[in-house]
């Protein structure tokens, strides 16, 4: 049995929210294929509501409250992450943007990223596509090829919710598989870790 | 010990009264600071060096030559010397020849300077910055100690048959830190020299501080200059002080709500919790200062940042009234108290002397017959 360890990365702002409903739908079904492989698994939840000042001011000092550190530790060390954000004029909301900017740029690389997005309307479900898998792109993870995007007509039943509730279970699928195929995270790297010695410092002016 | 205080020289509006002052302004201001800084009996004032706006130390030499000239005491250093955009052979002149005029009252830290537009003003690309700093403090550390030079880098034109005029006071160079907030290869290159580690310790969480420090300790022993707790380090600091607590937190808070760096951001609260920065009483900075050892160790140098933020002058001198007749008397007495015998209080030109000396001595006479007599950094203060 391995342990591993998923986080939930939710920017949605109301309370109750339909975000945060989604990404827990979204761990749960990814969760559920893990334990059914035989894993024991671990859901870290990061409601970004709560953390808002702290990235703020994280991005104002240079460096994360330590409640805000633990919420970054908790992404950046998990073995997969879940990441659900409203689409706010056409793109992810400035507070989903604003956490992924304060997570280190090298901190994701080739780290299993489920998205997932809300929305008013169906038409912004496209955001997923042109925003939300570039950034993570550019982070280098390995965002899974199904994108979970649930439009209000996809919370009000019939028919409209079982075709939503197969795409979290395909996307939960996809998101163990990518899980599965990985040793176990390590945890957040260590940012003051020497990588070198100075007679590598002083020879690489050679080159 | 060494107690001082640091400076960036920002040129900022005061919030309480919305004027700037000028740069004629500032500029004697931090002269009037680094005399104030004598009076009071601290040991060490140091300025920032920066070529942008608001900023005005463009020429730190020229200023430490005038504070020099004015003092009798008081050891002039920098927080810190651009080893990445100034040409090392200017930097070995200029600082010797400060050394020459101040006696030996010159010690220097090197940075790297972290505003990209900067770089290219003077040739150069902030993503060599670690490089660039590797590479020209090389070069910085051999005109220092080798009469004649031949060389050839990455970065800078070859010199042939070149010296470095004038030689170092005594033929001892200035002690030279290296301060970072979190590079530990810049604590590594400490390590390598041998040289002091300065963590700036002002706006960062203490665990910077801690893990470089730890870090340079650790690489320190591991070059052989002596046990990890030997290793020369500084810290930085941060504080703002009345006799009544609630009177600091009063007036500072303006000043710390728009500040530049953390201003707009975290409270002041906030900011008093999860950095070094202290506003009180004068026993509330004693308590937290002492507090710093705890997790770096038994340290050389304390330096304390009084004047940023556009807090006035008079101010900045009521400061340093504080620091110098409450606080400082009694931390020097207190981590003079909790050294340890094996551990070296931060060199001065006549302990670098004397500790030249005497390994002189001892390579002339390597049985060890004679009386050696060495006064290392330990005895001479």
């Amino acid at each position: 049995m391995t342990r591993r360890t998923l986080a939930v990365v939710s920017a949605g702002l109301s309370q109750p929210s339909s975000t945060r409903l989604l990404a827990d739908q979204l761990a749960a079904a990814a969760r559920d294929e893990l334990v059914r492989r035989g894993d024991e698994v671990e859901l870290r939840v990061v409601e970004l509501r709560d953390r808002a000042h702290d990235v703020v001011n994280n991005l104002l000092t240079g460096f994360p409250s330590p409640e805000l550190r633990a919420a970054l530790d908790a992404v950046t060390g998990a073995d997969g992450i879940v990441a659900v954000t409203p689409i706010f004029n056409a793109s992810y909301n400035g507070l989903f943007k604003s956490f992924f900017d304060v997570v280190d740029a090298q901190a994701l690389v080739d780290r299993p990223v489920l998205i997932g997005a809300t929305g008013g309307t169906a038409r912004h479900s496209l955001a997923l596509e042109h925003a939300v898998r570039p950034m993570f792109g550019y982070l280098r993870a390995v965002v899974l090829p199904t994108s979970v995007f649930a439009a209000p007509e996809d919370w009000s039943g019939g028919t409209a919710e079982g075709a939503l509730r197969a795409r979290i279970d395909r996307a939960g699928r996809e998101l163990a598989d990518q899980v599965d195929r990985r040793p176990p995270a390590t945890g957040p790297a260590d940012p003051f870790a020497l990588t070198t010695d100075f007679a590598q410092l002083l020879g690489s002016r050679e080159g | 010990m060494q107690f001082g205080v640091f400076t960036v020289g920002d040129v900022t509006v005061d919030p309480t009264t919305g004027r700037e002052p000028t740069e004629h302004e500032r500029i004697k201001a931090m002269v009037a600071i680094a005399l104030k800084a004598e009076e009071v009996g601290l040991d060490v004032f140091a300025t920032g060096e920066h070529h942008n706006r608001p900023f005005v130390p463009s020429s730190p030499t020229t200023m430490l030559g005038h504070i020099a000239a004015r003092t009798e005491r008081l050891l002039l250093s920098t927080a810190t010397t651009l080893i990445t955009t100034n040409d090392p052979v200017k930097i070995a002149e200029d600082y010797a020849m400060l050394q020459h005029l101040a006696d030996g009252r010159v010690d220097l830290m090197m940075g790297r300077g972290n505003t990209g537009p900067v770089y290219p003003w003077f040739g150069q690309d902030i993503r060599n910055g670690i490089r660039l700093a590797v590479e020209n403090y090389e070069l910085l550390h051999r005109l220092w100690r080798e009469d004649v030079v031949d060389w050839q880098g990455k970065f800078r034109t070859p010199l042939q048959s070149f010296t470095s005029t004038p030689r170092p006071l005594d033929d001892v160079p200035p002690f030279v830190w290296h301060g970072s907030i979190r590079s530990p290869e810049i604590a590594e290159q400490a390590a390598y020299y041998g040289d002091g580690f300065f963590a700036n310790h002002i706006f960062w969480p203490k665990e910077h501080t801690q893990r470089m420090v730890g870090l340079y300790r650790q690489r320190f022993a591991h070059y052989g200059h002596g046990s990890p707790e030997q290793a020369i380090v500084g810290l930085g600091g941060q504080v703002f002080m009345r006799r009544n607590s609630q009177d600091a937190v009063r007036e500072f808070r303006p000043y710390f709500d728009n500040a530049p760096v953390y201003g707009h951001g975290p409270s002041m609260e906030e900011f008093t919790r999860e950095t070094p920065l202290t506003v009180g009483s004068p026993q509330q900075v004693i308590d937290r200062t002492l507090g710093f050892r705890e997790y770096v160790g038994d340290y050389q140098r304390q330096l304390f940042l009084l004047d940023h933020a556009g807090l006035p002058l008079k101010t900045v001198l009521e400061q340093l009234d504080l620091l110098g007749e409450e606080v400082v008397p009694v931390l020097r007495k207190e981590f003079a108290a909790l050294r340890p015998a094996h551990v070296p209080v931060a060199p001065t030109h006549a302990s670098l002397v004397a500790a030249r000396d005497a390994a002189d001595r001892a390579a002339a006479d390597p049985a060890g017959t004679g009386d050696l007599g060495g006064a290392g950094a330990e005895g001479v203060r």
